[in-house]
């Protein structure tokens, strides 16, 4: 068991450090305002084109083929320099992966990595939140094509999106999780509408509803096999859990680097409830840190789909929320007129315990596929 | 970096593993039993696991730190009543002053907070407590010898106490006199000490890790098996979501200490600290909620002194303390990245 770096790994960490002194596009601090989401695709291709992203997948696919401890590498090196973190994009990747056809992923996962191509993940709807497999949304074949018609919400990126990873219900007389399949519908044409929503903090370049009115998908962008849609839905959620896939700890650990300087320059304006909030933060950032490079280890004899990240999304969702209490209680909530920022943070970090499946969801599925402990 | 065990590494792990579930305590009414307690005993000596930190040749230790906190989550998993930790770090201060090998089982004694080595000179001695006394007549301490910190060792009179029933202690008021290590010839330098304490805070940290584990088997065993309102109560969401918050809690807390047990002997003496104190904060945190789930999902056999979930409060509860407790170590975090000035640990 080694936690340091190779000679390699040293040698791309200190390539990293340096591009960084001079490529950091020095966006906001973290995601709680519009014009840090819209610098986030320019930052993509920044880091795709230096080398610096994709690294542990395929090199047919525009990754690098390294061993998946350099994504770690990266969001340490990210969180340093106060960078924003890599785009969180693994999951999409590994779905598609793991369940495209040889054409459709040399059709599209290339766009995807580079950063070229804008994605969407069409999968919540309205009445079908935790309950995924309840979905509504409608593919039905026509000639070449299916037509789509129906809702999703709670879409991340809907506005600048080319592209959804769509779950749609093409065989409505089969079992509830068999009639389901995926397919990479084009955003931009007539049938389909996006409208932004507003989250708590403000944020509107996040998060959208997308209206499908009659929108045509050719055939041949299904991903996977007809009724395969849930499985490629269970393996994207299932990384899409997990902090390693989405490097978030540079988020995190770039927020209790400012409120650590806070303190630091002032001590005498903080309590010690204060500053003790800002130590559980600190632990917490570190502990997510640690678990990256130990799942990332994990992955070094082949990747696996399992329950773990249920596990490691809890996990983050305890650190991140530490660290938006941390940033509430040292920052401030900008009362008379002050910098919102904090609170701004704050307010973003309850979508958390949501995103991606509820901490509850997150419970059920450790206690029943981990623990072992019968249904109900 | 590859954080996974080593093949060697998953070997030590599983003869442990072995070792605890053949001969550690399957009822609090087994604690302490002379027959099987000798038999356990035995089966450690015979290991070596207590010799992990004896010197080899160069003057490292054996194996690092991580072997020994394998040893210990084992160990801490099955309430195991048999003394490793101690004995680790008496072997550990021997190396660093170096002492031979001690013929005997011998264990370290602590100021009253358990929270560092115990130190005095001539008759001025402050009390003491004697940590994980099981086998040994011997605790080290450090005495002041021409300007540095030397090895002594106090007599222990077999007189267990404590809360933990698996790892007792004695507690030595007024602490008898001390005499010098035979071999003691090095003083030990504040770094030593450093080193030494970010040794005993990871293996503390690896046993609250095996504790939460062993808490969290029990309890979830206990679920599976224990029906109400015609159900299993493992079937219920209230009891699966405290569990299951339990057992991640346990994950993150083994991130930590691994990193801390490989930076004892890895990273620079104060970096190991550093890595133990974020380790220590978080586990010793979690450490109590875990175990107290296990006792609440337990109900009213887990308030009676028959069920184990108590056993493993108790022995969580003096784990979280050994060199600095949570408070202590997030003191350290936070001195260690500049604010406060007051650190936590030694």
């Amino acid at each position: 068991m080694d936690f340091g770096d190779s000679p390699e790994e040293a040698e791309f960490r200190l390539r990293l450090r340096r591009w960084l002194v001079v490529n950091d596009p020095g966006l906001p601090a973290s995601s709680t305002d519009d014009e840090y989401w819209a610098g986030m695709a320019a930052w993509h291709r920044s880091l795709y084109d230096a080398g610096f992203f994709g690294l542990s997948w395929p090199t047919q696919i525009g990754g690098h083929g390294l061993s998946s401890v350099f994504e770690v590498i990266v969001d340490e090196e990210l969180a340093a320099a106060g960078a924003p973190p890599r785009p969180s994009l693994g999951y999409l990747v590994q779905g598609i992966l793991e369940h495209g056809s040889e054409e459709i992923k040399r059709r599209f996962l290339p766009g995807i990595v580079n950063g070229r191509d804008r994605w969407c993940q069409g999968f919540s709807e309205p009445d079908a939140g935790s309950d995924l497999a309840s979905l509504r949304t409608r593919a039905d074949r026509d000639g070449e094509d299916y037509v789509i018609t129906g809702q999703k919400i709670w879409t991340s990126y809907s506005d600048e999106a080319e592209w959804c990873l769509l779950l749609a219900r093409t065989d409505p007389d089969a079992a509830k999780h068999r009639g389901i399949s995926a397919f990479a519908v084009p955003m931009r044409q007539p049938g389909i509408e996006q409208r932004p929503l507003r989250m708590i903090n403000g944020v509107t370049k996040e998060f959208g509803e997308v209206h499908f009115d009659d929108a045509r998908v050719p055939a041949a962008n299904m991903i996977g096999a007809p009724g395969e849609g849930w499985a490629l839905a269970m393996t994207v959620v299932s990384h899409e859990r997990e902090p390693g896939e989405l490097g978030y700890v540079a988020r995190y650990a770039k927020t209790v680097n400012q409120l650590r300087r806070r303190v630091r320059d002032d001590p005498g304006a903080y309590g010690a409830d204060q500053v003790s909030e800002l130590g559980w933060a600190m632990v917490e950032v570190e502990m997510l840190r640690l678990h990256v490079r130990r799942r990332l280890s994990d992955r070094l004899g082949g990747i696996s789909h399992g329950p773990e990240g249920s596990v490691d999304k809890l996990l983050m969702t305890w650190v991140e929320q530490a660290v938006g209490h941390a940033a509430l209680s040292i920052g401030g909530i900008g009362h008379g007129g002050g910098d919102e920022t904090w609170l701004n943070g704050y307010l973003y970090s309850r979508a958390q315990s949501v995103m991606g499946g509820t901490s509850q969801i997150q419970r059920n599925l450790v206690a029943r596929r981990i623990l072992g402990l019968p249904d109900s | 970096m590859d954080v996974r065990l080593s093949e060697e590494q998953r070997a030590l792990r599983d003869a442990a593993a072995q070792v605890v579930d053949r001969l550690g305590p399957k009822a609090v009414a087994q604690i302490g039993e002379p027959e099987r307690g000798a038999r356990l005993h035995a089966a450690v000596t015979g290991s070596g696991w207590r010799e992990l930190r004896v010197g080899a040749e160069g003057g490292g230790p054996l194996a690092s730190g991580v072997e020994a906190a394998i040893v210990a989550e084992e160990l801490g998993r099955g309430a195991a009543d048999v003394s490793f930790l101690g004995p680790t770090l008496a072997a550990e201060l021997r190396r660093l002053a170096g002492a031979p090998p001690s013929s005997s089982v011998e264990t370290v004694a602590l100021d009253t907070r358990l929270s560092s080595l115990v130190g005095g000179v001539g008759g001025d001695w402050p009390a003491a407590v004697a940590i994980d006394t099981q086998g040994s007549a011997l605790a080290l301490v450090l005495t002041p010898v021409g300007g540095g910190s030397r090895l002594a060792g106090v007599a222990l009179r077999a007189a267990p106490s404590g809360l933990d029933l698996t790892r007792p202690s004695e507690v030595l008021d007024p602490c008898p006199p001390a005499t010098m290590v035979e071999g003691a010839d090095r003083a030990l330098t504040g770094d030593d000490l450093t080193r030494w304490t970010a040794l005993g805070l990871s293996l503390s940290c690896a046993d609250l890790v095996g504790t939460m584990r062993g808490a969290v088997e029990l309890a979830c065993a206990y679920a599976a098996q224990r029906r109400q309102y015609g159900a299993a109560i493992g079937s219920f969401q209230a009891v699966q979501h405290m569990l299951a918050d339990a057992f991640v809690a346990t994950e993150g807390s083994r991130s930590v200490t691994l990193h801390a047990a490989w930076a004892v002997d890895a990273l620079p003496a104060g970096e190991a600290l550093a890595a133990a104190a974020v380790a220590k904060a978080y586990c010793g945190r979690a450490a109590r909620t875990v175990c107290e789930t296990g006792i609440q999902v337990h109900g009213g056999i887990g308030n009676t002194w028959e069920c184990l979930a108590h056993v493993y409060l108790r022995r969580a509860l003096l784990s979280a303390d050994l060199l600095g407790d949570a408070r202590a170590s997030l003191a350290h975090v936070l001195a260690h990245r500049g604010i406060g000035g007051t650190d936590g640990l030694r």
